[in-house]
C-alpha cells in the first residue's frame, strides 16, 4: 500500500503492522507478511554490511537509554577467539512499560528474525532471550516461534545454506526488576543474584561468561528486519533526524482509550491524546511520565514536547521506554511518588549503600508525609537524600529512584507542603517556644518541635 | 553426583540434566532448576536447594543466596494457585490497591486479613490460594490487572476479582483474558523452567490462548481504520558498500 499523500501519517505501524492478522504469532502468518525475507538478504551480505546499514538507519536502543545500536554492535570484536553472545533483554518491568510483552505475544517471529540478523552481524552463534518470569504467555509464544523457526531452517546449523549457525535459548527470570540492567541480567543468566557489575569492562569486551556480549532490547531487535528490507532512508523518513524511526508509545491511565500506539519518534502527548480519545471523562491532566517511572514527571505544560530522545531530555526528563502513564487531577502527587519509591526500595538489589539505604529512608519519609505526619523539613531531607543517591549509586536504579521525587517536588511542592499543614506549630506554640528560648527556661524542649498531629 | 532424593525422583533428575544441557555453563541452569523444584513441591524447600546444589556442583549456600534474591521463588508452600495483584502506582490509582485490600479481607478471616504471600486454605490442596501484591506486571494499558499463576486477568474490579477467587476456591478454572487455559502454580512452574507440554495439541492449545486485547490492538486498528501507514518501503534496497578490512 503506498501513501500517495505527502502528509505524514500520525501512526506508522511497522512493528505493529501484523498484529491485527489472525494468529499473528504463527510462522505461516509471518511468512505471508514479508516474514523471514530480511534474514535472506542479510545473510547474502557480510556482517559489516549489516552493521553499517543499522548505523546508517540511526536506530537507537528502545530499552530506555537510546544508545545507537549499530555503534554498539560495532564494539564487538572481529575475531572469534572466544564465543560471542547476543542477549535479548526481555525483562520488561519498568513501571508503566508494556510494549515488549504485547510485541512478543503478537509477533514473536519479528524478534526471532531480528535475533538471527543481529547475531550474524556480531558473529554470535548462541543467543539468549532473557524474559521476565511473570511474562508467561509471551514466553510460550517465544518457545513456539523458536520451534517453528528451527523446523523451517531459520535456526540451527547452516541457516538457509549460508553456513551460519545459530541457537536461541529462551530463559525465564524469576522476579527482579534489577535484572533489566544489562550487567545484572548477565549475572542472573549466569545463575547468580542479579546484581550489576562494574563497567568497564563493558559487555562487548567481557559479558556473559566473560566473553564478548551485546545486550539489546526486544523492540530494538524486532525493528531490525524492517530496516534491512526498507533501508536507512526509508527508516529515516519517520521520526526526527537524531531519533529516527517508529516507536511504540504505550498509553495508560486516565485516558479514554489506553493502548499501544506506534507513531514516529517526536510525536507529542497532545497528538497521542487526540488519538486515544483524550482524558477520561474529561477530567483534566495533572502529571504524566514520558517513559516509565524512572523518567522525571511532566505536567500539562509539556503537552507539546516532542517525545524523542532529544526533546524529552531538553524538557528536563528522558524518553525512556515511551511508557506514557497519564494521571488526572484526582491523583495525589506525593502519594504517587511514595508508591514509586516503595517500588525502588523493594527492587534495590542491595549492592551499593546509597541506593540500598537511601531508597529505604526515602520511602519512610514519604510514607509519614502521606500519612500527614510530615514536616516542611522533610522536603529538604528528601531532596538531600536524593542528592546523595543520584549519580552516586552503582547503577542507574538509584538515579531512577530519585527522578519521581525530584520532579514531583519541582512541579508540585505545594502538594507536599499541604501535607505538612497540620503539623505546623500553632501561633501559641510558637510564641511559647520563643518565650521559653528567651527566658532560657525551656521546661519542655519538645514544644517547638512540630509533632505528629494527625490531620 | 546427580542422585535422586525422596522428593525429586529419576524423572526430575533427567529433566534437570536436559535443562543444564541447554547452557554453555551449567550454573546458568540454576534459575530454571529452582523453577523446576517449585513445580515438584510448590515452593523452594531446603531439600529443593540441596537438589539444585547437587545437580550443579554448587554449595547449598550458593543456591540459597540466589533463591532468596528473586521474588518468584516462594520459601513457604504456595497454594494451588498464586494470585498476584499489581499495586504499582498506575494500577493502584486505577483501583489495584482497592482490589488487593478487598481480596485480603475476602480471603482472610474476621479481623485478620490475608497477608502478602499467605495462603487461604491448606497449601497445595485444591482451591488453596496464595495472595501477593506484585510490582508492575507490564500490562498498564489494561489496568488494573492481576495474574493467576502468571496468566493475565485484565481490567479488573473489586467485584470481578472476588468472583475470580471464589471460582478458584470452588475448583473452577476461569479463562484468563490473555494466556493459556488456567492450570495451577506447579504446572506453570514447569513451563517457567523451560519444559513445555510434550503433547503437540496441548502445546499449541496453550500457545494459541488469547492475547489480542482491544487495548493491545488499538493503535494498529486506528491506523487501519484511518488508512494511516508507514511510508512505503522501496524494493530491493542494496546493503551498503563497506570497505574491505
Amino acid at each position: 500500500m503506498s501513501d500517495g499523500t505527502s502528509e505524514k501519517a500520525p501512526l506508522t505501524p511497522v512493528l505493529t503492522k501484523r498484529w491485527l492478522s489472525p494468529q499473528s504469532w504463527r510462522l505461516a502468518t509471518y511468512e505471508k507478511l514479508e516474514g523471514y525475507t530480511a534474514v535472506r538478504k542479510a545473510l547474502s551480505g557480510t556482517p559489516e554490511q549489516v552493521v553499517q546499514m543499522v548505523k546508517d538507519a540511526g536506530l537507537r536502543g528502545r530499552g530506555g537509554a537510546g544508545f545507537p545500536s549499530g555503534v554498539k554492535w560495532g564494539f564487538m570484536p572481529k575475531d572469534e577467539e572466544k564465543p560471542h553472545y547476543l542477549v535479548i533483554n526481555a525483562d520488561e518491568g519498568e513501571p508503566g512499560t508494556c510494549k515488549d510483552i504485547p510485541l512478543m505475544m503478537a509477533d514473536p517471529h519479528a524478534l526471532i528474525e531480528g535475533c538471527i540478523i543481529a547475531a550474524y552481524a556480531m558473529r554470535s552463534h548462541h543467543c539468549f532471550i532473557y524474559i521476565r518470569g511473570e511474562a508467561l504467555h509471551p514466553m510460550r509464544r517465544l518457545h513456539a516461534a523458536v520451534r517453528e523457526a528451527k523446523h523451517a531452517g531459520y535456526l540451527g546449523r547452516d541457516i538457509l545454506g549460508s553456513g551460519f549457525d545459530l541457537e536461541i535459548t529462551v530463559h525465564a527470570g524469576a522476579g527482579a526488576y534489577i535484572c533489566g540492567e544489562e550487567t545484572a541480567l548477565l549475572d542472573s543468566l549466569e545463575g547468580r543474584r542479579g546484581q550489576p557489575r562494574l563497567k568497564p569492562p563493558f559487555p562487548a569486551a567481557a559479558g556473559l561468561y566473560a566473553a564478548p556480549t551485546t545486550v539489546n532490547n526486544v523492540e530494538t531487535i524486532a525493528t531490525v528486519p524492517s530496516i534491512i528490507n526498507g533501508g536507512a532512508d526509508w527508516f529515516r523518513a519517520m521520526g526526527t533526524e537524531k531519533s529516527p524511526g517508529p516507536k511504540i508509545y504505550s498509553i495508560s491511565g486516565h485516558v479514554e482509550r489506553p493502548g499501544q500506539y506506534e507513531a514516529p519518534l517526536g510525536t507529542t502527548l497532545r497528538e497521542l491524546l487526540e488519538m486515544c480519545g483524550g482524558m477520561k471523562n474529561g477530567i483534566p491532566l495533572k502529571f504524566w511520565t514520558p517513559g516509565g517511572s524512572s523518567t522525571p514527571l511532566f505536567t500539562a505544560e509539556h503537552l507539546d514536547v516532542p517525545l524523542d530522545f532529544e526533546g524529552a531530555a531538553e524538557a528536563g526528563s528522558m524518553l525512556g521506554t515511551t511508557a506514557v502513564q497519564v494521571f488526572n487531577e484526582t491523583v495525589s502527587v506525593p502519594w504517587a511518588v511514595m508508591k514509586w519509591t516503595q517500588f525502588y526500595e523493594h527492587e534495590s538489589c542491595g549492592k551499593c549503600t546509597p541506593c540500598r539505604e537511601g531508597t529505604f529512608w526515602l520511602a519512610q519519609i514519604l510514607e509519614r508525609m502521606v500519612e500527614g505526619k510530615g514536616t516542611e523539613q522533610d522536603i529538604d531531607t528528601l531532596l538531600d537524600v536524593c542528592d546523595n543517591i543520584g549519580g552516586r549509586s552503582f547503577c542507574a536504579l538509584g538515579d531512577a529512584a530519585v527522578s519521581p521525587i525530584q520532579s514531583g517536588i519541582k512541579y508540585f511542592r505545594d502538594e507536599f507542603l499541604a501535607l505538612c499543614e497540620s503539623n505546623r506549630p500553632t501561633a501559641t506554640q510558637q510564641s511559647q517556644a520563643e518565650q521559653a528560648a528567651l527566658g532560657g527556661a525551656a521546661a519542655d524542649s519538645q514544644v517547638a518541635q512540630p509533632v505528629g498531629a494527625q490531620a | 553426583m546427580s542422585t535422586e532424593t525422596p522428593t525429586f525422583g529419576e524423572d526430575t533428575v533427567a529433566e534437570a540434566k536436559e535443562l543444564i544441557a541447554r547452557y554453555p555453563q551449567s550454573r546458568s541452569a540454576l534459575l530454571p532448576l529452582l523453577h523446576l523444584v517449585q513445580s515438584v513441591q510448590g515452593f523452594v524447600s531446603q531439600e529443593g536447594i540441596a537438589f539444585c546444589a547437587q545437580q550443579l556442583g554448587l554449595s547449598e549456600a550458593e543456591v540459597s543466596a540466589v533463591a532468596t534474591f528473586y521474588t518468584m521463588y516462594k520459601r513457604k508452600p504456595c497454594g494451588e494457585h498464586l494470585v498476584s495483584v499489581c499495586t504499582n502506582t498506575l494500577c493502584a490509582a486505577m483501583g489495584g490497591d482497592a482490589i488487593y485490600q478487598k481480596l485480603q479481607d475476602h480471603l482472610g478471616s474476621e479481623g485478620a486479613p490475608l497477608g502478602h504471600e499467605e495462603v487461604a486454605g491448606t497449601p497445595g490442596e485444591p482451591g488453596s490460594i496464595m495472595l501477593e501484591h506484585a510490582e508492575c506486571l507490564a500490562a498498564c494499558d489494561l489496568a488494573p490487572v492481576l495474574q493467576v499463576n502468571y496468566e493475565y486477568f485484565d481490567n479488573q474490579s473489586e467485584q470481578s476479582a472476588v468472583e475470580l477467587v471464589d471460582a478458584l476456591r470452588r475448583g473452577d478454572k476461569p479463562a484468563p483474558t490473555r494466556g493459556a487455559p488456567l492450570s495451577d502454580f506447579k504446572t506453570v512452574e514447569r513451563r517457567l523452567a523451560g519444559l513445555l507440554p510434550t503433547d503437540d495439541d496441548e502445546f499449541w492449545s496453550d500457545v494459541d490462548g488469547p492475547s489480542q486485547a482491544v487495548e493491545t490492538l488499538r493503535g494498529a486498528q486506528l491506523a487501519a481504520d484511518r488508512g494511516w501507514t508507514a511510508p512505503a518501503a522501496p524494493e530491493d534496497v542494496p546493503l551498503p558498500e563497506v570497505e574491505a578490512k
